[in-house]
């Protein structure tokens, strides 16, 4: 017999609204950042980690709890909660922001979330992706470890969960890193970083879309969390503009041609 | 996201810095650089950010972490970097595999210890790892992936897979910042004659443990610092196609092999060769892209290199508008020619 369902674990998956990977972008006219009248979705790594969410507790149903989505941003942010939820997370947790905010802050948003949450019901499990493809920064994950001073284990290709989702159960994390993989051991309470090769999310079925929609999203407001100091932007956009294009060059006939080209630029 | 919209709060330029030593408005650059190391050589990124570094002006003192057996003959090699002034080390035997946890901590203290302006460190792997930890214990907003020092304060990088470029004014008082390797030049590993000081380790906390390391052998150079690339796309089929046709033109090359996220995916070739927005940036003298239509995040990955050269059989593909050479053709036929033909 289980000793008590408390202990279960109880997962937050952070997730970001972004503009569309797919969408070619524009730098936007007045040069202090990009057209954002565009088709936005869920950023692909919090896909992926809400799909390992969902999979952690097919895999072993009796560690995971509760998956709780949440999100930063403004009130159209709610579409992506809206998606999790359809992936299989079971309710979610929406902070209203205004304008864009730095991983510093949603950091700090994110560590509020876990400590509001510990009188009720503990997080024992943050997972996020890697980066937003947007920014590109790669630092809430990190930032939310140090915050809280978990443990991390960043850009994971591999999670395995031994336990019932007990304080200090061995997680055993296979990481992505330059030149190859690292196989790290670590305990929960964690903080996880997905990279791509960790799983191929799941689409949301209509039934899944249609039972989303009756599940419960909390809001909170920057100051119920105390924050309005902290979301200040600590980076000033000077400018944004488009990188130097590339002169896409003459094709050539053939392997001869291309090779004489070669030894012409002095390249091979 | 902070670079999407410009900042209401415009003027408010004077943040509070965590120590003002200084009455003037010019305050001296004061930099910690994280030496990232790997069987007792420093890493290509860490030299490219002493580059960087030296942009800002002021000392660069660098950090070398790593057990006891390690740390001293890298202390030893960092000093002769050009550039470097002090060399500190630190040597745990919690340091060795470069996790987050015990050395984040490290750089904190001698951030807030030594009155550090700047912690720069290069956008490896390691340093996405370990420097975000350090920057939020420091309260600061870190500038990731840095490919131009503008100021002590201001740094151009890229944002949305390269497609656009920002330029960010840090109003912290410690600036963190990670360095794209391929945007510097590599310091000069010698002509340097640093001092190398002792740092106290203190309590090292170490939650998390390196069990394994499977990493992909290869005697040829590495990807992100290679001179010329050779890489190859989905259209190679399989591993086998890996080995039969971008193998043998690379090793005639002496290039490094790379691939397209779609290759990584359908297995055919290592997560390590991926080339691309979450692969590896590589900017090589040549770039040799066989069978890769050119998606966006893939010219994320390589859109800097010198001279591109494409082949392909659509005419239609996106990688002949940046390739300066194109070849139209069947890669089945023309890549064992040009290996050949080499």
């Amino acid at each position: 017999m289980r000793a008590s369902l408390v202990n279960q674990l109880r997962v937050l998956v952070p997730v970001k609204r972004s503009i569309d990977y797919a969408v070619k972008i524009r730098v936007a006219s007045d040069g202090k950042g990009v057209d954002t009248n565009v088709q936005h979705s869920m950023n692909p790594f919090d896909e992926i980690a809400v799909e390992e969410a969902v999979r952690m507790r097919e895999r072993n149903k009796d560690a995971i709890k509760r998956i709780t989505a949440v999100t930063a941003g403004p009130a159209k942010s709610q579409d992506v909660l809206r998606t999790a939820l359809a992936m299989g997370a079971d309710d979610a947790i929406h902070v209203e922001v205004p304008g864009p905010i730095e991983p510093l802050a949603v950091s700090k948003i994110l560590r509020a979330i876990v400590d509001k949450e510990a009188s009720s019901d503990e997080i024992g499990l943050v997972l996020l992706g890697k980066q937003a493809i947007d920014d590109d920064a790669s630092q809430t994950g990190q930032m939310l470890a140090g915050l809280l001073k978990w443990p991390q284990a960043t850009f994971a290709s591999k999670v395995e969960l031994e336990g019932k989702g007990d304080k200090g159960d061995k997680v055993t994390v296979t990481r992505e890193v330059d030149g190859g993989l690292a196989v790290v051991e670590t305990h929960v309470p964690l903080v996880l970083t997905t990279d791509l090769r960790l799983n191929e999310p799941r689409y949301a079925s209509l039934p899944n879309i249609m039972k989303a929609k009756k599940k419960k999203v909390v809001k909170y407001s920057v100051a119920d969390l105390g924050l309005e100091k902290d979301i200040e932007p600590r980076l000033e956009t000077l400018k944004v503009s488009e990188p130097p294009q590339r002169q896409g060059g003459a094709k050539v006939e053939n392997v001869d041609e291309l090779i004489s080209k070669l030894k012409e630029a002095g390249r091979i | 996201m902070f670079a999407v919209r410009s900042m209401l709060r415009a003027g408010s330029r004077a943040a509070t810095p965590l120590r003002a030593f200084s009455t003037s408005s010019m305050r001296q650059a004061n930099t910690l650089l994280f030496v990232e190391h790997k069987n007792g050589a420093i890493n290509p990124a860490s030299l490219s950010a002493v580059t960087a570094a030296q942009k800002l002006g002021g000392e660069i003192h660098a950090l070398v972490t790593g057990s006891s057996s390690h740390a001293k003959a890298v202390a030893e090699a960092a000093s002769k970097v050009q550039g470097v002034s002090k060399v500190l080390v630190s040597t745990s035997d919690a340091f060795s595999a470069l996790l987050a946890e015990p050395i984040a901590p490290l750089i904190e203290s001698l951030v807030k210890s030594k009155s550090y302006t700047h912690v720069v460190a290069g956008h490896t792997a390691v340093g996405r790892d370990i420097i975000p930890r350090a920057a939020v214990c420091l309260d600061s907003s870190q500038v990731s992936d840095i490919i131009e020092v503008q100021g002590e304060d201001t740094f151009v990088r890229p944002i949305y897979a390269g497609n656009a470029l920002a330029t960010v004014m840090s109003k912290d008082g410690v600036k963190v910042v990670t360095v794209r390797g391929t945007a510097f030049d590599a310091a000069s590993t010698e002509g340097g004659n640093a001092s190398v000081e002792e740092v106290d380790a203190g309590e090292v906390p170490q939650p998390t443990k390196l069990v394994q390391e499977k990493m992909s052998e290869s005697t040829r150079p590495d990807l992100a610092t290679a001179s010329r690339v050779v890489s190859g796309g989905r259209a190679l089929k399989s591993s086998e196609g890996f080995a039969k046709y971008i193998e043998p033109l690379a090793d005639k090359l002496k290039a490094a092999v790379g691939a397209s996220r779609a290759a990584v995916d359908a297995g055919y070739a290592d997560n390590a060769l991926q080339v691309g927005q979450t692969g590896k940036i590589v900017a090589p003298e040549l770039y040799v892209a066989v069978g890769i239509s050119g998606a966006i995040q893939h010219l994320a990955g390589m859109k800097d290199s010198k001279t591109i050269v494409a082949i392909n059989k659509d005419p239609e593909a996106p990688i002949f508008q940046v390739a300066d050479m194109g070849l139209v053709a069947d890669l089945y036929e023309a890549v064992p020619e040009l290996t050949e033909k080499l």
